[in-house]
């Protein structure tokens, strides 16, 4: 399961990428949104899947499953949606001012 | 455009009383159980988005007069404050106690000042979340 | 106790600033600021009975323990020295700013650098640490550069600031890395063990490049040759800044370096002629290039130079007698350290009241320009008297404490030939014969301060304001000032018993007694001795050349400007800014792909490359869990969603897709035994999908990305180059077992922090400080979001830099 689940990640991770390399905005963001998915998800991989049960104490006699990762992924969730929504923002901020939301027409120094 | 949402307006009616019940617990639950301040934080901030896409913003206005940027303020000083409190009592940055209380009517209690912190960060989660979408909303 | 409250106090008043200012609009805020320098004065100077019967004052507060870095406080009799002047000096100069500066300036701004300022240079000399020592010595150069920049609308005094602080950091960082050295040398960063194991540190073989690098920090911030050109330029800031900053403290900061470090390294030949040779060639130069200027803050920024230089050469000279160690006949070398000391304080008190002076005739007559300047004798007489005391004591004339001190340089420098180590049989004649001439240009620029400016026509059509007299509280600071001038040259030995002495034990802490280290201080020793002949000398010559000054100034203009240090400094930082933005235009080209692009590509090249070099790939499928048929197929949902998402035409169908990714990655956090994860990631991944819906409304509609295939393929390679690193990785990962997992300590949970659910309390509680700086950065990205759509660029905003 270990390695399927980290092969997923490499595919995610992948099309992420892909994403954040367009032009467009939107699909810039929707790339940081996937490839957060896809860390959390290697996070929580790498910790050992199966290991035992919920990191809870008094629910189960047998061993816990690693509990780090998930307090790690719990936080990053958290500023995962604050950054996506920072973005979003962003985006719409910089349509309004340059009129466009295509990276390529902003680059270029005829501002300055 | 008027819509009729009576349904809609009573349904969440309803739906927001016990997903702030559901919250509340979450977040109370949280030192033995799945739950805690972010959880808690968010259930709660999802009820009230919730109600603020139903409802229009000046009536939720009236009932729950709050900044809500002002929420996530005192949910951050109560998270740093906590932190720092503990030094008051010659103890390292951020240190949590915790005791059993004999409490009249609800018997032994187990309290700690986690409850402190962790309400911190629910109410700065509340209080970002609700911002967030709120300022999304309102522009024109 | 005391000696880190001083340090603290004025660092706290400089906090407090914007509150006194807004409270009392109407009182000078000068007088509240007052109060800090004159506490810690007094403060210190109770020290004064305990610190000249040799004891010294230490108290350690631990820092960063593990790495030798605590703060250290020390007091003893040169640190002792330092602080006096920046209190002393402190409380004239603001006293002196009260009456000099309006209060329509940005007052709380001033103050409060110059707070700032005070705080860290008493932190420079009452640190122990090394480390210590450097934090508090760049925020020197900080403070000065804001001080400097005060009138920032000016481009002169922008370009001041820059300067100094380009300079003065750049010997910094020089210091700092001699500071390393020396860690490594000796294994500590106190210097006072460090002076306890000196064969350690002598042995090293990092011993003579630290040293330099240590005087290259020294060198730049007191302005020795040849990083001198920074001075003048900083003298673009208020008056009462160059008194105290540029002539009376900062810039002697380099000076208290080579003092305090002097036990270290004094003794070795380099030392000895680096120091010694850059300070007699500083003071020749400066005195030189004092005489062509026609500013007066200018000429006394040259003099400044010049009389660094002087005092730096006698440190040179005087740890000679380190070399030749402790004897009744070596004792005789150490006086130089001794004028040194003496000069000094000297220095401070008459340039001090100097600078003041200048200040005055500024801001009552409208111009610094001894050109337009003259016959201010009679209007302005108590400024004129400041002016010829001041004046006559800086070209070392009697009865002014002056005259005192540069008899005792030139006497140094006499003595200095009779050595025959370091080659100074040969090379001995160099000092006397230099520091004779420096001194006759010494005297020629005394006099044209004097006689430009106070004798002479009055030439009003030429002045800005009517001339008049300063008013008395502008008087009283230099006033203080010339009665120390006079003062000590009629008790000088109260001064040397109570404050040299126990200096001169710092300086020297092998030799035995500094008792014996304290000459007797005489005005009078009698016609036979060769150094009252100079000063005979120098006033005869003197007089001559100032006479004669018309016919030789056109020698200043044989000197080609294209060489001059400030030509070739202006050179080095504009090819350095025109290089750098040529290379950094090149490959910051503003497009935002390709900057993602070279990240990708390090990334890939570091990561991928480093685990190929290292061989560390490997995968070992044996030790993974069993794969259920229900998690394959929600890998295939995932891997079918984020797939689609490439191809998808309308954004609804983008969110949707992402949105099964997020609801699939809650499955997989509840099959993985994560219940909080899988709560979070439910409310959370409703809310995005909300939160995308809503943004919508004002976001256009995608297109189709309208780029070539080549450049299509570039970026699939790319990205996919970029997954397979992860996977690689990640499965090398999965295998490394060279160290037990540390989650074991979290599942003692309930006995550590007193509740069951392990993540939670990792959060609450064992973690709890990412936790909370989580719910800061939290909070900022909401005040982010609110703020990018509800601050609006307000139009007509102005620039108020003048161009």
């Amino acid at each position: 399961m270990e390695s399927l689940m980290i092969i997923l990640v490499g595919i995610l991770v992948a099309i992420a990428t892909y994403l954040i390399l367009s032009r467009s905005v939107f699909r810039v963001i929707m790339g940081t949104a996937i490839l957060s998915h896809a860390v959390h998800l290697l996070l929580l991989t790498v910790g050992g899947l199966k290991k035992g049960d919920v990191p809870i104490i008094g629910q189960a006699d047998e061993a816990f499953t690693d509990a780090l990762p998930q307090a790690l992924i719990l936080t990053a969730i958290v500023i995962s949606f604050a950054v996506t929504a920072f973005l979003l923002v962003l985006a719409y901020r910089m349509y309004l001012t340059n009129g466009t939301d295509d990276f390529s027409q902003l680059g270029g120094k005829s501002d300055e | 455009m008027k819509v009729n949402d009576v349904i809609l307006k009573t349904v969440v009616r309803m739906v927001v009383f016990i997903v702030l019940t559901f919250g509340m617990y979450l977040f109370f639950a949280g030192h033995n159980a799945p739950g805690g301040g972010f959880i808690g934080g968010l259930v709660l901030g999802s009820a009230i988005v919730l109600l603020y896409l139903t409802y229009d913003i000046e009536t939720v206005h009236k009932g729950m007069p709050f900044d809500f940027k002002k929420v996530a303020a005192l949910g951050v000083l109560l998270a740093t404050g906590t932190a720092i409190g503990s030094l008051f009592f010659d103890a390292p940055f951020l240190t949590q106690t915790d005791g059993y209380f004999t409490i009249p009517i609800l018997g032994e209690k187990h309290l700690s000042t986690v409850v402190l912190f962790e309400a911190g960060v629910a109410l700065t989660v509340i209080g970002t979340l609700v911002t967030i979408i709120l300022s999304i909303s309102e522009d024109e | 106790m005391i000696v880190a409250f001083s340090i603290m106090l004025p660092f706290i008043a400089a906090a407090l600033i914007p509150f006194i200012y807004r409270r009392f609009k109407n009182i000078h805020l000068g007088w509240f600021v007052l109060v800090v320098p004159a506490v810690l004065f007094t403060l210190l100077a109770s020290y004064i009975p305990r610190i000249a019967n040799g004891e010294t004052f230490v108290k350690t507060y631990e820092w960063i323990p593990t790495f030798g870095i605590n703060i250290t406080t020390y007091l003893d009799g040169l640190s002792m020295i330092f602080s006096l002047l920046i209190t002393g000096v402190g409380s004239l100069v603001i006293l002196y700013s009260i009456f000099y500066l309006s209060t329509k300036e940005s007052l709380h701004h001033f103050y409060c650098y110059l707070l700032l300022f005070m705080g860290a240079m008493l932190g420079v000399v009452l640190s122990d640490n090394l480390m210590v020592l450097y934090v508090f010595w760049e925020l020197t150069s900080v403070s000065s550069f804001l001080l400097i920049a005060f009138w920032h609308h000016r481009k002169a005094s922008r370009a001041g600031a820059r300067k100094a602080m380009i300079i003065t950091v750049s010997g910094g960082v020089a210091m700092l890395a001699g500071f390393l050295m020396l860690y490594v040398a000796s294994g500590t960063f106190s210097i006072r063990e460090i002076i306890a194991n000196l064969e350690v540190v002598q042995a090293s073989a990092l011993f003579v490049p630290a040293m330099l690098l240590v005087l290259l920090g020294a060198f730049t911030k007191s302005a020795q040759f040849p990083f001198h050109i920074w001075l003048p330029d900083a003298m673009e800031a208020p008056t009462p800044v160059s008194a105290y900053l540029h002539s009376a403290t900062m810039v002697k900061a380099g000076i208290y370096l080579v003092a305090r470090t002097t036990p270290i390294f004094g003794g070795h030949e380099v030392w000895f002629w680096t120091v010694s040779g850059v300070g007699i060639l500083t003071l020749f130069w400066g005195s030189f290039n004092a005489v062509k200027q026609f500013d007066l803050k200018a000429l006394l920024a040259y003099s400044t130079i010049s009389q660094l230089g002087l005092i730096m050469s006698l440190f040179g000279l005087g740890s000679a007698a380190l070399h030749l160690g402790y004897a009744s006949d070596t004792v005789i070398y150490t006086q130089a350290t001794f004028a040194a000391l003496f000069h000094l304080i000297n220095h401070s008190t008459f340039k001090g009241a100097l600078f003041m002076m200048v200040g005055i005739v500024d801001h009552e007559v409208g111009t610094r320009d001894i050109r337009r300047l003259g016959g201010l004798m009679a209007l302005m007489p108590f400024t004129f008297t400041i002016a010829v005391i001041g004046s006559f004591s800086m070209a070392g004339l009697p009865p002014f404490n002056g005259f005192l001190s540069k008899e005792m340089f030139f006497a140094a420098t006499v003595n200095i030939m009779q050595l025959n180590i370091f080659s100074l049989d040969n090379f001995g004649l160099i000092f006397p014969v230099v520091a004779w001439i420096a001194s006759i240009f010494t005297f020629v620029y005394c006099a044209i301060i004097v006689m430009r400016t106070f004798f002479g026509k009055i030439q009003p059509d030429r002045l800005e304001k009517p001339p008049h007299e300063a008013p008395i509280g502008m008087l009283i600071s230099p006033y203080i000032l010339i009665t120390f001038v006079v003062g000590i040259f009629i008790f000088p030995n109260v001064l040397g018993h109570y404050i040299l002495q126990p200096a001169m034990a710092s300086i020297y802490p092998m030799f035995p007694s500094s008792e014996e280290l304290t000459p007797h201080i005489a005005a009078w020793h009698g016609y036979i001795n060769t150094e009252l002949w100079m000063t005979f000398g120098v006033i005869v010559f003197g007089i001559l050349l100032y006479r004669t000054l018309k016919k030789w100034r056109p020698m200043y203009q044989i000197f080609p400007q294209k060489y001059t240090f400030n030509a070739i400094y202006e050179r080095i930082i504009g090819s350095g800014e025109s290089y750098s933005s040529r290379i950094t235009n090149r490959y910051m080209n503003g497009h935002l792909s390709y900057y993602f692009i070279y990240i990708y590509v390090f990334f890939i090249a570091v990561l991928a490359g480093y685990a190929l070099y290292a061989d560390v790939l490997s995968w070992d499928p044996s030790k993974d869990s069993a794969i259920e048929p229900y998690e394959l197929i929600l890998v295939f949902v995932m891997v079918f969603a984020a797939g689609a998402i490439l191809f998808a035409k309308q954004r609804i169908t983008v969110v949707l897709l992402n949105g099964v990714l997020g609801y699939s990655v809650a499955f997989f956090f509840v099959l993985f035994r994560a219940p909080d994860l899988a709560l979070t990631q439910l409310v959370v991944e409703s809310i995005t999908t909300a939160l995308f819906l809503l943004a919508f409304k004002y976001l256009p509609k995608i297109q189709p990305e309208k780029v070539s295939n080549s450049i299509k393929i570039t970026k699939a390679m790319i990205s996919i180059a970029v997954g397979a690193t992860v996977t690689l990785i990640g499965l090398a990962v999965m295998n490394y077992d060279k160290f037990e997992p540390i989650s074991a300590y979290f599942e003692d949970a309930y006995n550590l922090a007193g509740g069951k659910n392990i993540v939670n309390t990792i959060l609450g509680d064992f973690r709890a400080f990412d936790t909370m700086l989580e719910v800061v950065v939290l909070f900022i990205a909401g005040l982010g979001v609110y703020t990018l759509i509800k601050l609006k660029a307000k139009k007509g905003d102005t620039d108020v830099e003048s161009k």
